[in-house]
């Protein structure tokens, strides 16, 4: 009995330590933003790579999210003969949930699972223990750049998310079922508040953190070999999808 | 590069002359224990590494030569003892200390670790960049020079991907060289290559030594080829230091598993099968 309550114990020391080391990794990359010398340019590369990389593929994402939304909303609108509401219920859906929510996803599979074979890579291959052994701090080189490009960028994804999404809904809702086009946005001007619109981008500040955060982790500090960069970046998309999940529900719960 | 004419004796590399047989010392460890994954990989091991000069490592895989190394560069902390540089233990130094010191160094890792996304100008330009303020015409020219001194002229639009073992290793030199270090490290520099790129590599080294008396110090496999030219040799076994000082004063030594490993006779106290 004893001997499970030591294991139990020594798996939880260990995850508290785990938490505590990922923490100062964060922190740490960070603080490695303000320190000299500063290279911006790095930066803008990591939120070209996050940002007008994954555009397409939120646009595309973001496109069929709110015709989806458009047609389910109609059809139960209109049980209640309540079609006008239909633009209010697309925009609160995608501003509120669905906007930051895919975004963070699309993002993670697109960027942050590239982020983590990239990172991984140099580590296998020795590059970072170089970097290092060259007085050059990796941290700096390789994850503040992309922390931050992740933090401009998420954002601004999920605006355009929310605005492509808003106009797919309105092709389908106004163009193909029918409603009037002054009650779609209209009646969305009326219903959406800068609280909103606050949280909805509030969240995707959170998870542009976590994916960031998480992905070059895992990267980092990848083991063994070829098959240890496959396993970091699955265990790197897997955690990040369901921390941003998690994290949604915290947020709502907190934000609402 | 110096070459062999046809029909003449195969070039062997040249004793190189001692600068100073008593000078000062560069790297000293002292009584460094480190246990890695539980398992204790160096024990006790004292060592004087001599300034100017070339330094060996030799030992069977998995003796600790690279713990050694790596110990010397501050990228492992050992669990007891101390390592100086110049006096200064590493070990109690903050990050940024750390980081001054290692400008003082080069090293070449076994594998070269060149960024394959940079070309080969952009790989041995890296340090320049990241650390100087430097101009790029300046760069240029530093970086053109050093990658002619290693027999690479020309090269610098070619990615890692483009190029042979020996030319990765001689490019992975450039880099080390590229900030005008003190001492340079080189971690099995030439395994996996053929005798012949591998004797080129250890040439360069020779050369380089010749032209700037740097601190180096190389752990390698290449046994006999290193006696004819290193200064000061160092035999590891199982975590501890089994010989160690001048080439031929640990040449005539008379340990069996000095003299076994020396010699790679199959006969003796290292058995592998």
């Amino acid at each position: 009995m004893a001997k499970v309550f030591e294991r139990i114990g020594a798996d939880a020391l260990r995850r508290i330590d785990l938490l505590g080391r990922t923490g100062l990794f964060l922190l740490e990359s960070f603080a490695q933003c303000f320190v000299p010398p500063y290279r911006p340019r790095r930066i803008v590369e990591q939120i070209h790579f996050v940002g007008v990389k994954s555009l397409f593929v939120i646009i595309l994402t973001a496109s069929f999210t709110g015709m989806v939304l458009a047609i389910q909303g109609f059809h139960t609108l209109r049980k209640f003969g309540a079609e006008g509401l239909l633009g209010s219920v697309v925009a609160l859906s995608l501003i509120r949930e669905l906007g930051p929510v895919l975004t963070a996803l699309m993002v993670v599979g697109r960027a942050g699972s590239a982020m983590t074979a990239e990172i991984g890579i140099l580590r296998i291959g020795g590059v970072i223990m170089a970097l290092d052994a060259m007085a050059i701090e990796p941290r700096k080189f390789l994850v503040s750049p992309r922390i931050g490009g992740s933090i401009v960028a998420v954002p601004l994804l999920t605006v355009i998310f929310i605005v492509v999404g808003i106009l797919g809904g309105g092709l389908v809702g106004v163009g193909l079922l029918g409603v009037n086009a002054g009650d779609y946005f209209g009646r969305m001007e009326q219903s959406v508040e800068f609280a909103d619109i606050a949280g909805g981008l509030w969240k995707s500040f959170a998870f542009a953190i976590l994916i960031g955060w998480v992905c070059t982790w895992k990267g980092y500090h990848t083991q063994r070999g070829a098959k240890g960069v496959g396993s970091a970046t699955t265990s790197a998309v897997v955690v990040s999808s369901i921390l941003v999940l998690v994290g949604d529900y915290i947020l709502t719960s907190v934000l609402l | 590069m110096s070459e062999t004419a046809p029909g003449s004796p195969p070039a062997r590399l040249q004793t190189l002359p001692d600068p100073d047989p008593d000078g000062p010392l560069a790297i000293r460890l002292v009584d460094v224990e480190t246990a890695l994954l539980g398992r204790q990989v160096l024990d006790g091991v004292t060592l004087d590494i001599p300034a100017r000069r070339i330094t060996v490592i030799i030992g069977l895989s998995g003796a600790g030569k690279s713990v050694i190394l790596r110990h010397m560069i501050g990228l492992t902390r050992p669990d007891r003892g101390r390592v100086l540089v110049d006096g200064v233990d590493i070990n109690l130094l903050s990050r940024k200390g750390l980081y001054a010191l290692r400008n003082r160094f080069g090293v070449m890792f076994q594998t070269g670790a060149l960024f394959e996304s940079m070309n080969v100008f952009d790989n041995v330009a890296f340090p320049l960049r990241e650390k100087t303020d430097l101009g790029e015409g300046e760069i240029r020219g530093k970086v053109e020079r050093l990658l002619a001194l290693v027999g690479l002229p020309g090269t610098g639009e070619k990615y890692p991907d483009e190029l042979s073992g020996g030319m990765v290793r001689r490019v992975a030199l450039a880099r080390a060289m590229v900030m005008d270090p003190e001492i340079i490290f080189f971690d099995e520099p030439t395994t996996g290559l053929d005798p012949i790129i591998r004797n080129s590599i250890l040439r360069l080294v020779c050369d380089t030594w010749r032209e700037h008396s740097f601190t180096m110090v190389m752990v390698s496999h290449d046994i006999p080829e290193v006696f004819n030219w290193c200064h000061h040799l160092v035999v590891v076994r199982a975590g501890k230091i089994a010989a160690a000082g001048p080439t031929a004063s640990v040449l005539a030594s008379e340990d069996p598993f000095v003299r076994q490993l020396l010699t790679g006779d199959f006969a003796g106290p290292i058995r592998l099968l």
